[in-house]
């Protein structure tokens, strides 16, 4: 079985762990660079990206993280999570006194943040996914859009066969949307297919 | 933006994910775009937009209401994190105001002048969540059963003393240990006592934890009171005058947001608490008039 580490800088990722433990899949929360050493997997939760992207950068875990990935370990973002790991995140003009990190580039897709609107535009919707029977009730909370697909990145589900919300590339997966916040480990068993 | 009609909006789920999404992080205080600026870039996970913090609120006296729509817009425009704004308790009408504006959540705060002494506003009509202070879980369960999505302690405000927010988060906490602990047959009595909905009781009763995120929040000033909430077990915590009222606001911003990440870690908790200038001026809470504490607004 493997070992995943949950990145637990901020955000919700002791509902990650609650999902693993669903599972049974053992997990262990990633602070600091020696705990990334013993892990057989990565998942970023959800939180706010750019409080996350920066403890990355403080605590210097990003090249770290970008080295395991190399390596094929198999990453999975959910929203936050998502963001941290495309290779652009495009900005609207008004927020350039913002300090901008870069992302990990570790999938071959470009970032709109918040591109559903503000809070009182976040909503529920039934997915429909590859690799699943029924719909997946998904969460989506002030989420990114992706603006750009590069030609090797798998699209496992979109709403309305439009905006995809579920991307691959290799042994990186990301969603748009919180696995996390249901009761419902089916996403989170296809990662674990994915070892 | 899609607008497509099974997108669901407004939901509990939504309303309370959000506030999963702001765990383990800071919400700051700002009366400026210019100070959003600063908290974004200090590792803020949201701003709380106001005109002014809570400890010049007490110095200013008079009646403290929502703040200009202007000056929120402003701050909404100037940053990319979630902006928060209070409205005062028991007046629908400056958050219905707020929710058009587009803050992504509205706190019923006790730190504004209370426009309903009976009635906190019903949080379900609204799309945008709401948050709300508690000084123990009956209060607490009451606010969630009228709507609310996210619990933070009253502490006191614009005090600078952790200690009122010390004694919220543990009578909450302890007060949910306890119902976790008792028999099925003892919860009408226990709701009862604490005037709370029974439904609620029974779920803490189940789960042994708040249906919602519970944030700290009322007097913290350094890092060591951040860590301290973390420990005690909330799930994050908000700085008012903390951050803009001590000697070098970005240097104290940057302390209490690795401080809530690293709670448990003392060394790392010693090395960013060096040098940090001084914080913000305390009162002692034991010498002030009842009519001065905040904590006491709304039931």
């Amino acid at each position: 079985m493997p070992v995943i580490g949950v990145l637990s800088l901020q955000g919700d990722f002791a509902e990650h762990v609650l999902m693993l433990d669903t599972l049974e899949v053992n997990s262990t929360e990633i602070r600091s660079q020696d705990s990334l050493q013993n892990i057989d997997g990565l998942i970023i939760p959800g939180g706010e990206s750019t409080a996350i992207m920066r403890l990355l950068e403080l605590y210097d875990l990003k090249n770290t993280i970008i080295s395991l990935a190399k390596t094929g370990m198999p990453i999975w973002g959910t929203c936050a999570g998502m963001i941290i790991l495309s290779k652009n995140i495009l900005h609207s003009e008004s927020q350039n006194k913002i300090h901008k990190y870069d992302p990990l580039n570790l999938i071959d897709i470009d970032i709109t943040r918040n591109a559903f609107g503000r809070q009182i535009d976040s909503f529920e919707f039934d997915l429909d996914v590859e690799g699943l029977t029924d719909p997946y009730h998904s969460i989506f909370i002030r989420a990114p859009q992706v603006s750009r697909i590069g030609k090797n990145v798998e699209v496992l589900s979109s709403i309305n066969d439009s905006t995809p919300v579920i991307l691959k590339q290799d042994n990186i997966l990301v969603s748009s949307f919180h696995p996390e916040l249901t009761h419902d480990n089916r996403i989170h068993e296809l990662f674990i297919k994915m070892f | 933006m899609t607008t497509d009609t099974d997108q669901v909006t407004g939901t509990w789920q939504v309303k309370t994910g959000l506030a999963q999404m702001l765990k383990g992080g800071v919400i700051m205080d700002v009366v400026t775009p210019e100070q959003a600026v600063v908290a974004e870039n200090a590792g803020a996970v949201a701003v709380m937009a106001l005109e002014r913090v809570p400890s010049d609120i007490r110095k200013a006296g008079g009646v403290a209401r929502m703040s200009d729509p202007q000056m929120i817009a402003e701050i909404i425009e100037s940053v990319s994190i979630p902006v928060m704004a209070k409205a005062r308790i028991g007046h629908f009408a400056e958050a219905q105001i707020l929710e058009a504006l587009g803050v992504d959540y509205i706190d019923e705060s006790e730190v504004l002048t209370p426009a309903d002494e009976n009635n906190h506003i019903n949080k379900h009509d609204y799309k945008v969540p709401f948050v709300c202070g508690s000084r123990d879980l009956g209060e607490a369960l009451r606010r969630i059963g009228e709507g609310a999505a996210m619990i933070r302690t009253k502490g006191e405000a614009g005090s600078g003393n952790i200690v009122e927010a010390v004694r919220h988060a543990r009578k909450v906490l302890g007060q949910i240990k306890q119902i976790h602990g008792m028999e099925s047959d003892e919860l009408m009595a226990k709701a009862r006592d604490l005037k709370a909905p029974f439904a609620l009781v029974k779920k803490i009763h189940e789960t042994g934890s708040l249906p919602v995120v519970n944030f700290a929040a009322g007097g913290i000033s350094t890092p060591a009171d951040a860590a301290l909430m973390m420990q005690i077990g909330v799930d994050g915590v908000f700085v008012g005058s903390g951050i803009f009222k001590s000697e070098s606001p970005e240097i104290m911003a940057d302390a209490i947001v690795k401080a809530t990440t690293h709670y448990k870690d003392p060394a790392i908790l010693a090395e960013i608490s060096k040098g940090l200038g001084s914080a913000m001026k305390g009162l002692d809470i034991r010498t002030m008039p009842e009519s001065e504490q905040l904590s006491k607004r709304g039931w």
